[in-house]
């Protein structure tokens, strides 16, 4: 079961591993709104010292982890399983001897280590260069952004995984993932940390399973979060990943029952 | 020419007819498109929810530059964002038939679907600007009145031009994509912030090279009646519209020499 994890997440890999071209293309744009949104927060900060606990340079460092990231966790666009329930070939997905949101998890996955790596690192260090970013002098705090980032990488893949089921039900499944853009990039912090936000917002975006997508791995990096505060996130992280798998197996059990298949 | 026009509306009214089949399905996109550009607002908003003002700009005269930029590239998305099809278009061959057609290449690629889901963004665009016009303190010339219009004209002349130059771009590298993306939706985020937030670099960049300064900072400027931080010489309020014919004219050239040395992929 490892084994066939392991390979599809290969896969996953691969299949972004096989356009460097569009990679290179993808960090220079990443970089090009990295700077933008840099300077914009920087601007607030000609005016103050502080906002909640962020300084200037922890709303550099933000920006350039958040960018880093986006591609990593991925909000944007993915309807791979929805063009699958759409498309019937859900049918013939369902009969194979692999379990399937396991199957797309794995793959996922190594997606999201390729963009990691390929994405991820290269606008952090461009940025670096530029701007006087943080950088965690402790080796735990590395170790927990990893552990961090990889769950946000599934709770964002389950959330995925859950609103393209909605094809089961809609025959436009594109306005519900619209939807469900708007409201993960928004209130994960992708565009603005949550500590900007309004005192209510920034309550209500903790209590929303988007946090746990962007902003929780951001806060770990920044040291905002330590010792017993930093493994309440990480837990806070583990809950809503497997509360959402395990709701997206449920839906997708409601979605099998409903599923009629034709000229069988 | 005038028969180019001819051609050209009646391939973008076939386009529109075709949209409007599938009305709800038509609707909801429209208002998935709403909600997603006032995403860049709402941030906006945020930031201002800290602050009284941004490089000295009120949050009513960032969104003018706002109003100006969205509603430009709005447009501008509308009438050429099929440039984003052109690598497709390379790869599949399909470019080649568009050359061997007796029309315009560049006007069959952004003939050849009309993005009307972006009517959500403009339609957002424009209550954005409507709410900023009514807002901001202004002595109302007629000078003043008109400049808003004339920055969105010459603000679809800027951004098209841009999007025509570095969609061209995939001619030499096909996988260039992103790369345009960043100047074509970056340069219209660009333009919702006052340039003079930005460090030196990126200031001389969307000033002299990318004039993207010129779709919303320097229109604004005059219609505020605003202090220009940066210094530059007034006369810069007034450059849209020969800054717009000359990005166009450059675009222009860019594309001919493209399509000039292009090969085909096919054997």
């Amino acid at each position: 079961m490892l084994r066939l994890g392991f390979e599809l997440a290969r896969r996953g890999y691969g299949r972004y591993a096989a356009y460097p071209g569009a990679t290179w293309a993808g960090v220079f744009t990443n970089t090009f709104f990295g700077f933008l949104i840099a300077y914009t927060l920087l601007a607030v900060f000609e005016q103050r010292d502080a906002v909640g606990d962020y300084d200037a340079r922890d709303a550099v460092t933000y920006t350039w982890l958040a960018q880093g990231m986006l591609m990593t966790i991925y909000l944007w666009g993915w309807f791979e399983v929805a063009l699958r329930v759409r498309s019937g070939d859900v049918a013939t997905d369902l009969q194979r001897p692999l379990d399937f949101q396991g199957y797309w998890l794995a793959q996922d996955l190594g997606r999201a280590a390729y963009h990691a790596l390929f994405r991820g690192v290269p606008p952090f260090v461009l940025g670096a260069l530029v701007f006087d970013v943080l950088v965690p002098g402790n080796p735990l705090v590395w170790l927990a952004f990893l552990a961090s980032v990889t769950l946000a990488v599934v709770t964002s893949f389950a959330f995925r995984f859950l609103f393209n089921l909605a094809a089961f039900w809609l025959l436009d499944y594109r306005g519900a993932g619209v939807l469900a853009m708007v409201a993960s990039t928004f209130f994960s912090g992708q565009i603005v940390p949550i500590a900007f936000f309004p005192h209510w917002l920034a309550v209500l975006a903790w209590a929303l399973p988007f946090a746990a997508m962007v902003q929780a791995p951001i806060e770990i990096w920044l040291g905002h979060a330590e010792g017993l505060e930093l493994l309440g996130l990480l837990a806070l992280q583990a809950f809503w990943a497997g509360a959402l798998l395990l709701l997206g197996r449920a839906v997708l059990a409601a979605g099998m029952r409903k599923l009629v298949i034709q000229g069988g | 020419m005038v028969e180019t026009f001819a051609i050209y509306r009646r391939i973008v009214a076939s386009r529109i007819r075709s949209q409007l089949q599938y009305r709800l399905s038509f609707a909801l996109t429209v208002a998935g498109n709403v909600l997603l550009t006032s995403l860049d607002f709402a941030a906006i908003l945020v930031l201002f929810g800290q602050v009284d003002a941004l490089g000295e700009w009120t949050v009513e005269e960032v969104a003018l530059l706002y109003g100006i930029s969205c509603v430009s590239f709005a447009l501008t998305d509308i009438a050429v964002g099929q440039l984003d099809q052109l690598p497709r278009m390379i790869r599949e061959g399909e470019f080649d038939q568009i050359l061997v057609r007796p029309l315009g290449s560049l006007l069959q690629v952004v003939s050849a679907d009309l993005a009307l889901r972006h009517l959500g963004r403009l339609l957002q665009g424009l209550i954005i600007l409507g709410v900023a016009l009514t807002h901001v303190e202004v002595d109302w010339t007629p000078g003043r009145a008109a400049m808003p219009l004339v920055a969105i004209v010459a603000g679809v002349a800027i951004f098209a031009g841009i999007w025509v130059a570095f969609s061209a771009i995939a001619f030499w590298l096909i996988d260039s994509q992103e790369v345009s993306n960043a100047f074509t939706y970056g340069g219209s985020f660009t333009a919702q912030y006052p340039v003079n937030i930005f460090g030196r670099w990126l200031r001389r960049l969307v000033i002299f090279v990318i004039p993207l300064a010129f779709v919303s900072y320097f229109p604004a400027l005059y219609v505020l009646d605003k202090p220009d931080q940066l210094g530059l010489p007034s006369a810069l309020q007034f450059a849209s519209p020969a800054v717009a014919v000359a990005v166009a004219a450059a675009a222009w050239v860019v594309w001919t020499t493209a399509v000039r040395r292009y090969r085909s992929v096919g054997s």
